[in-house]
């Protein structure tokens, strides 16, 4: 039995090093929820738009996979090995079996201070000031299903370190068939005006996360209650409305999991929901829902009376969306403000 | 010996698969909506975990009036894992149970999940650990189902 196991294990091992790693079921288990089925977008970028992937080179797609872009949904793959990264980028060239092109490293010289009008004149209405790119997250609840694509965030340290200056003078110059993007030389300007542009998105800094020290804040909010168990649940609805939240549902924290009746009557759980905020919060990223609807539990263990909520703030990192921090800085300060007022 | 053999080749096989493991763990299917709820929840069942309640988010959206996609949350868990957790550790009572977020986009569902290994840090006792491996296991077992539904 013990030489079976130790076969197999050797023969495992092996298989590790040697097979070659399926980019298609790589690309299912990691990007696809994103990017959608064969790369057609989604919550992401659809990848085989051909006006997309033809104009990029592999490096630029495999360095993106590496880094990511912080704070904009993409995480950095860090785990990947070069093997499977390749394997991801080989089978996004088959959409179109198009060749990768490839571009000039070398990095371009212009007038970054002219770069930064025209920008201003022919960029910043889809990217945004400073490049900060456009809003939302895809064709979910923020944005229409017409739109291909979110003007991306030039700025974004993920993108620079992706992406060389021919390549992104390339895309100026040609813009991107079948998006908002235009052919800058379409519109009137000149190679160099085009180089002055290149070299002023070369120079955006990385924007900063609001709060992305996650050792700065509690995993859970707690508070003690002064008051008995039923009193504190009274004061906390009243609270939840007082703060403009409509209480779903008050149950116990074990409903659905043991006959009803013999639930834990001291674990109670209030379900709360303001709608516009959530509407709000679900068009800045879909998958926030996941800690939504609000709610509060309320215990009493050892003789105290606890309240209890998860803390957003710290959460807010797992989506790596940085317009999700405001939301989430906002929610933890409501649920302070509850638990606080609840228990004055 | 065998155990120990067993045991490492598992963790082999865990580790080959999940390599890359993430905060976030997401799948995407083009079951319908309906169809992709059921698939789930019956997935979820064959694995030996409880659906405790489905919370209909869009319904909720809609009733106030705002425009929405199909959006349910669903908690899950298995009971005993969940009742001796929160026993031994009340700080966990916020995060159980489990929770999976279910939502459309186009023709396409997706799944939304934390990854149940962000919760071990939580638990001081080694062998509790274990509890959240088990779930992350599953979760992905459940969410390969899932991506392989049509």
């Amino acid at each position: 039995m013990v030489r079976f196991l130790l076969f197999f294990f050797l023969l495992f091992s092996t298989g590790l090093a040697s097979a070659a790693p399926d980019g298609r079921a790589l690309f299912n288990q990691h990007c696809a929820a994103c990017h959608g089925t064969e790369g057609r977008g989604g919550v992401g970028v659809p990848l085989s738009l051909p006006a997309f992937i033809n104009s990029v080179s592999d490096e630029y797609l495999k360095r993106t996979i590496r880094h990511g872009r912080p704070g904009r949904i993409m995480p950095a793959f860090t785990r990947l090995s070069d093997a499977q990264v390749n394997a991801i980028v080989t089978y996004a060239r088959s959409w179109t079996m198009v060749p990768a092109v490839e571009f000039n490293p070398a990095p371009i010289a212009g007038d970054r201070e002219n770069g930064k009008v025209l920008f201003g004149q022919h960029c910043a209405q889809c990217h945004g000031d400073d490049g900060k790119g456009g809003k939302g997250t895809g064709v979910t609840f923020s944005r229409e299903r017409d739109l291909p694509i979110i003007a991306p965030a030039l700025n974004n340290s993920g993108f620079l370190a992706s992406a060389s200056d021919t390549m992104i003078k390339n895309t100026v110059m040609h813009g991107r068939e079948g998006t908002p993007m235009a052919s800058m030389l379409q519109v009137g300007l000149k190679e160099q005006e085009i180089n002055d542009l290149v070299s002023y998105i070369r120079s955006f800094q990385e924007r900063d996360s609001v709060d992305s020290d996650d050792d700065e804040n509690e995993t859970v909010i707690m508070v003690e209650s002064p008051y008995d168990f039923d009193e504190t649940i009274e004061s906390l609805k009243t609270e939840i409305a007082n703060n403009n939240f409509k209480l779903i549902r008050t149950d116990y924290l074990e409903h659905g999991f043991v006959e009803e009746g013999k639930e834990n009557k001291k674990q109670v759980v209030l379900h709360f929901c303001n709608f516009n905020f959530l509407y709000q919060a679900l068009a800045i990223d879909p998958r926030v829902g996941l800690f939504l609807p609000c709610r509060i539990t309320v215990i009493e263990q050892d003789d105290k009376v606890l309240l209890m909520t998860i803390n957003p703030m710290r959460l807010s990192h797992l989506f790596n969306n940085y317009d999700l921090d405001e939301a989430c800085k906002k929610m933890t300060e409501l649920y302070k403000a509850i638990l606080e007022d609840a228990t004055l | 010996m065998k155990l120990f053999l067993s045991k490492t080749l598992l963790l082999c096989l865990f580790i080959s698969t999940h390599a890359a493991a993430s905060d976030l763990i997401m799948a995407r299917s083009t079951l319908s909506f309906s169809e992709a709820m059921t698939n789930l929840q019956v997935s979820l069942k064959e694995h030996g975990y409880t659906v405790a309640r489905v919370q209909r988010i869009d319904v909720g959206l809609t009733g106030m009036g705002y425009k929405t996609d199909m959006y349910r949350i669903v908690f899950v868990g298995k009971a005993d894992e969940i009742k001796y957790l929160v026993n031994k550790y009340p700080q966990m009572i916020p995060y159980m149970p489990p929770k999976v977020s279910v939502f459309a986009e186009g023709g396409d569902t997706l799944l939304v999940t934390a990854n149940p290994s962000l919760f071990a840090h939580m638990v001081d006792d080694e062998k509790d650990k274990v509890i959240f491996e088990r779930w992350e296991s599953d979760v992905y077992s459940v969410f390969d189902d899932f991506r392989r539904a049509e």
